[in-house]
């Protein structure tokens, strides 16, 4: 990045963010920024509380202290139709994809739609649909159900989803786990084709290395609850940190 | 549970109204749940007539063998059975359903796209359910009533209307309405339990396994529960 950032280009604040279940801490005084436009891969070992994390910038997780700001908004003071607001602006990329199993593709996509956007014709919805599958290469999936596709081809579905309504910001879980390396190396270019497409800001859950090498603008590693470091990925990978390091070896 | 409870009734009447999704689980838990509750209503009318004709003609009164088999489906057998029946199949759907919805974070990535899921997924399922078994009861009472007649004729020759006669003649307004109105209350209890097994399950797929059991079982023991209330309480009001 490089260059000084201001205030309003920041599109995710988060400061001292605490989460813990029962007696496990597992974040404690977590901060990271994300700029417009910016991609962080934020590094952890499993269990590390990175899905915990990403889950509370969207409300899905309530955390015990900090805070979260999004898109300007505070997460936390936000009432259900304000939070829906902001969920709109926000993608969410689940680990296990989570597409609706009841559904077909079409189905799927234009759920979120029907939610968000009243006033769109049927037509338009067909457009945006076919024009965001075509953007992840499945457009002859229109009518599938999510069973009768293979793992990536359900990650590239359940992109579409999450881009449907044109999000500022793309939050990935694992977008890559599971997937042989051929697949995953075709997830990570969707990504930054993606970010330059749609003009998306992100955070990615991962550890996979080579997803985070071609994905990231910088990595933030999560260790104790803690941002250990953020850096660029070849910084980083020139550290002798052993807590950095573990994850280069 | 009492919480789960009390959010379907916070929810219920407030906007936004899911009413297609609503339409839907009707057409699902009711429509598609007909051939069944059909099925079960026909052969336990018929075999109620087979079983009892011996015992009354034993007394001498096989003629009262419609009044006798139409009260005992309408008042109790129909509606408990049919409860059952309809707990076994749907309670059981809606727990594996949202169980795995839950496990597999779908009701997550409802929640992230603006949809309340509890809106989505249970109130319009609990309301289905609701409206759905009486008419299911009303339906699998009269399908029974005719596999009576028919077992009425196996040994003896009645026409149908000299039966349906026979019949009305003795149902009265307070044999029907209690009856009906528990079948309200077992459809929100089948409904209630297995939206709250599933919505709650925990554990992976052995977790959507166990809440499925568990709603069957838990929603079943509720239906005898609810029969023994609304028994001591249609007596108190004088209606039995």
């Amino acid at each position: 990045m490089g260059q000084s950032q201001t205030a309003a280009d920041k599109v995710i604040t988060i400061e001292k963010l605490t989460k813990s279940f029962g007696t496990h801490q597992v974040l404690s005084g977590f901060d990271l920024e994300l700029s417009r436009g910016e991609s962080i891969v934020v590094l952890g070992r499993s269990g590390s509380g990175k899905s915990v994390l990403i889950k509370c910038l969207i409300g899905l997780h309530m955390p015990d202290s900090g805070s979260v700001n999004v898109l300007g908004n505070n997460m936390l003071a936000l009432d259900q139709a304000e939070l829906d607001k902001v969920r709109a602006r926000v993608g969410f990329l689940f680990q296990g994809n989570a597409l609706y199993d009841s559904m077909t593709v079409r189905e799927n996509l234009e759920f979120p739609m029907r939610r968000h956007m009243s006033g769109v014709t049927p037509a338009d919805a067909d457009k945006r649909v076919r024009e965001t599958l075509a953007h992840v290469g499945l457009e002859d999936t229109i009518d599938m159900m999510p069973a009768e596709l293979s793992g990536g081809m359900q990650k590239r579905i359940a992109l579409a989803r999450t881009l449907i309504l044109h999000p500022e910001i793309i939050l990935y879980d694992e977008p890559t786990t599971g997937l042989d390396p051929i697949t995953a190396r075709e997830i990570s270019s969707l990504m930054n084709h993606t970010k330059q497409t749609y003009n998306t800001s992100s955070i990615i859950i991962s550890h996979d290395m080579k997803c985070v090498e071609q994905t990231a603008d910088n990595v933030a590693v999560l260790v104790d609850g803690r941002c250990h470091a953020l850096a660029p990925y070849q910084e980083l990978a020139r550290s002798s940190d052993n807590k950095v390091r573990q994850f280069f070896d | 549970m009492s919480r789960f409870v009390f959010r379907y009734f916070s929810e219920v009447f407030r906007p936004r109204y899911e009413v297609g999704q609503f339409i839907r689980q009707c057409y699902v838990i009711g429509y598609l749940s007909l051939p069944l509750i059909g099925i079960t209503g026909f052969i336990m009318g018929l075999v109620l007539t087979m079983q009892l004709r011996p015992s009354l003609m034993s007394y001498g009164v096989e003629a009262q063998l419609p009044v006798m088999v139409s009260l005992a489906i309408v008042r109790e057998i129909g509606p408990v059975i049919t409860a059952l029946i309809f707990a076994g199949k749907i309670s059981s759907g809606i727990g594996a359903e949202l169980g795995s919805m839950k496990v597999t974070e779908q009701i997550d990535a409802m929640e992230v796209s603006g949809t309340n899921p509890f809106k989505y997924l249970v109130v319009t399922r609990v309301l289905a359910t609701t409206l759905m078994l009486p008419v299911l009861t009303i339906l699998s009472d009269a399908i029974s009533m005719y596999g009576s007649y028919l077992g009425v004729n196996i040994k003896g020759h009645t026409s149908l209307q000299l039966y349906f006669i026979q019949v009305f003649q003795t149902l009265h307004f307070g044999d029907i309405l209690p009856a009906t109105i528990k079948t309200v209350f077992f459809g929100f209890a089948i409904g209630m339990i297995g939206c709250y097994k599933g919505y709650n399950s925990s554990k992976g797929t052995e977790g959507v396994g166990r809440s499925a059991n568990a709603a069957v079982v838990v929603s079943s023991l509720l239906i005898f529960i609810i029969d023994l209330i609304t028994v001591q309480v249609t007596d108190l009001l004088g209606l039995n």
